[in-house]
């Protein structure tokens, strides 16, 4: 329970479900997250981790319940919401033919930033991308892909930050990167949710733990 | 790393962006444009086969076959543009930037007229060749009649792509669903081409592309307040 003058949670679930066709992905689930607190998400495959992760980006709409992202409600003022968080998901989001700097120079300029090319070749260094910056990431590696869907979560300086399987097709070195990053997050106060299958890694980088089972909270 | 530094994005603004990415993109891809140019040639020659050279019936036939190759394009050029969309999800990126739905429609449907108007005056040296037609009331009127036959594909276009590209049969379900809207937009700027072609003895030019600029605006009103709602879950 926060009190007057807390800010509000950076996630506050109550009894939301989501349904596709007949099956129920999420089922009346509760949960809050204190700002500034980093969640670990697990379950096996299909229980329910994604389907959360794109409630709480706003991707998806819940089928019943109510869902409050940062003191904002997640279904009537998706926009507040958007410009806060940043989703990291199991797409890049990303141009196929576009080049790494132009995926990002775009990005940039949609969000308003003043010197969009300045941030996007930061934002390339810090990822280890500067070198194929002028390459359309067709021609890019998963782990490279990776690497730049990161940037692309960089961007926005989130005050959430959602990561479904942040370390999938990294390499050994992109991984103790990722990690960093994930720090550098937690330290500047960015609210964080992370999914993975990779718990011994996931505990010691987050405070608080959901387990899903078919869509259901449980027990770890 | 410093911390950036962000001004709001307006909507004109965010249209603009949008655009740019959207022409970027085909010109990136120019296999794309080259297919459809291709595309709508092998559409004409076909035609002008089929009317066996009677001179007479492909100058009279002509602005509905320019149409029809127009039409056959822009279906090819409007699920492209929604499908490079798809891959990896990009349009959803583009979504929670947050970037306005109506931002996306107007720089799609802008971009795919920008399309097919280009390859409208394209095709017209073909039909020439082809169909022995002459611009009789010159090329302004010509440059009209294109533009608003082309605006009133495109913004129905980018609706259904849009609702198309998410169902599994979505090369069938885009002409389904469009080419019927479409059918009295598309008989007046038939009509209003014919005219440009053969000449306007009856001063009837004028009331046909006033009834095509009238579909534009029904079409590009509803497009601009529906598109937001297709796109979103």
């Amino acid at each position: 329970m926060t009190s007057p003058g807390d800010p509000a949670p950076a996630v506050d679930i109550r009894d939301v479900s989501k349904r596709f066709g007949r099956r129920w992905a999420l089922a009346r689930l509760s949960y809050t997250l204190p700002r500034g607190r980093s969640l670990l998400l697990t379950g096996h495959n299909g229980s329910g981790k994604t389907t959360l992760l794109r409630l709480i980006a706003t991707a998806l709409a819940p089928t019943a319940g109510k869902l409050w992202v940062l003191g904002h409600d997640a279904v009537a003022r998706k926009d507040e919401v958007r410009a806060r968080v940043a989703l990291l998901s199991h797409a890049s989001f990303l141009y196929e033919d576009l080049t790494a700097e132009q995926n990002l120079v775009i990005l940039a300029r949609l969000m308003g930033h003043e010197a969009p090319k300045d941030r996007a070749h930061a934002l390339l260094e810090r990822v280890g991308l500067t070198r194929r910056s002028s390459h359309p990431i067709r021609h890019f590696s998963a782990g490279m892909r990776k690497r730049l869907a990161i940037a692309r979560l960089l961007m926005k300086a989130p005050e959430l930050a959602l990561l479904d399987e942040p370390f999938g097709e990294l390499d050994p070195a992109g991984i103790a990167e990722m990690e960093a990053i994930i720090a550098e997050l937690k330290a500047s106060g960015t609210s964080l949710i992370l999914a993975t299958h990779l718990v011994d890694q996931g505990l010691r980088l987050c405070e608080e733990r959901l387990h899903l089972v078919d869509g259901r909270r449980v027990d770890p | 790393m410093s911390p950036p530094v962000r001004q709001p994005v307006g909507f004109f603004r965010a249209t603009a962006i949008l655009l740019r990415k959207d022409l970027l993109l085909e010109w990136r891809t120019r296999a794309r444009v080259n297919a459809l140019v291709f595309f709508a040639l092998a559409t004409l020659l076909l035609f002008a086969f089929a009317l066996d050279a009677n001179r007479n019936i492909m100058q009279a036939a002509a602005g509905g076959l320019l149409w029809l190759g127009l039409l056959f394009s822009s279906v090819l050029a409007l699920g492209e543009s929604f499908r490079v969309e798809n891959e990896n999800a990009a349009l959803d990126g583009i979504r929670l930037v947050p970037a306005s739905g109506r931002a996306i429609f107007i720089a799609k449907a802008l971009g795919n007229t920008l399309l097919i108007y280009a390859l409208g005056w394209l095709l017209l040296p073909v039909m020439v060749a082809l169909y022995d037609i002459h611009l009789t009331l010159g090329p302004g009127p010509y440059a009209i009649a294109l533009l608003l036959g082309c605006l009133s594909i495109t913004a129905p276009g980018v609706v259904f792509s849009a609702i198309a590209n998410n169902a599994r049969a979505r090369d069938v379900l885009l002409p389904l669903l469009l080419f019927p809207l479409l059918v009295p937009a598309l008989l007046a700027s038939v009509k209003a081409t014919t005219l440009v072609f053969g000449g306007d003895p009856m001063d009837q030019l004028r009331s046909w592309l006033w009834l095509v600029a009238g579909f534009d605006v029904i079409y590009w009103a509803l497009g601009f307040l529906l598109f937001p709602r297709v796109i979103e879950d």
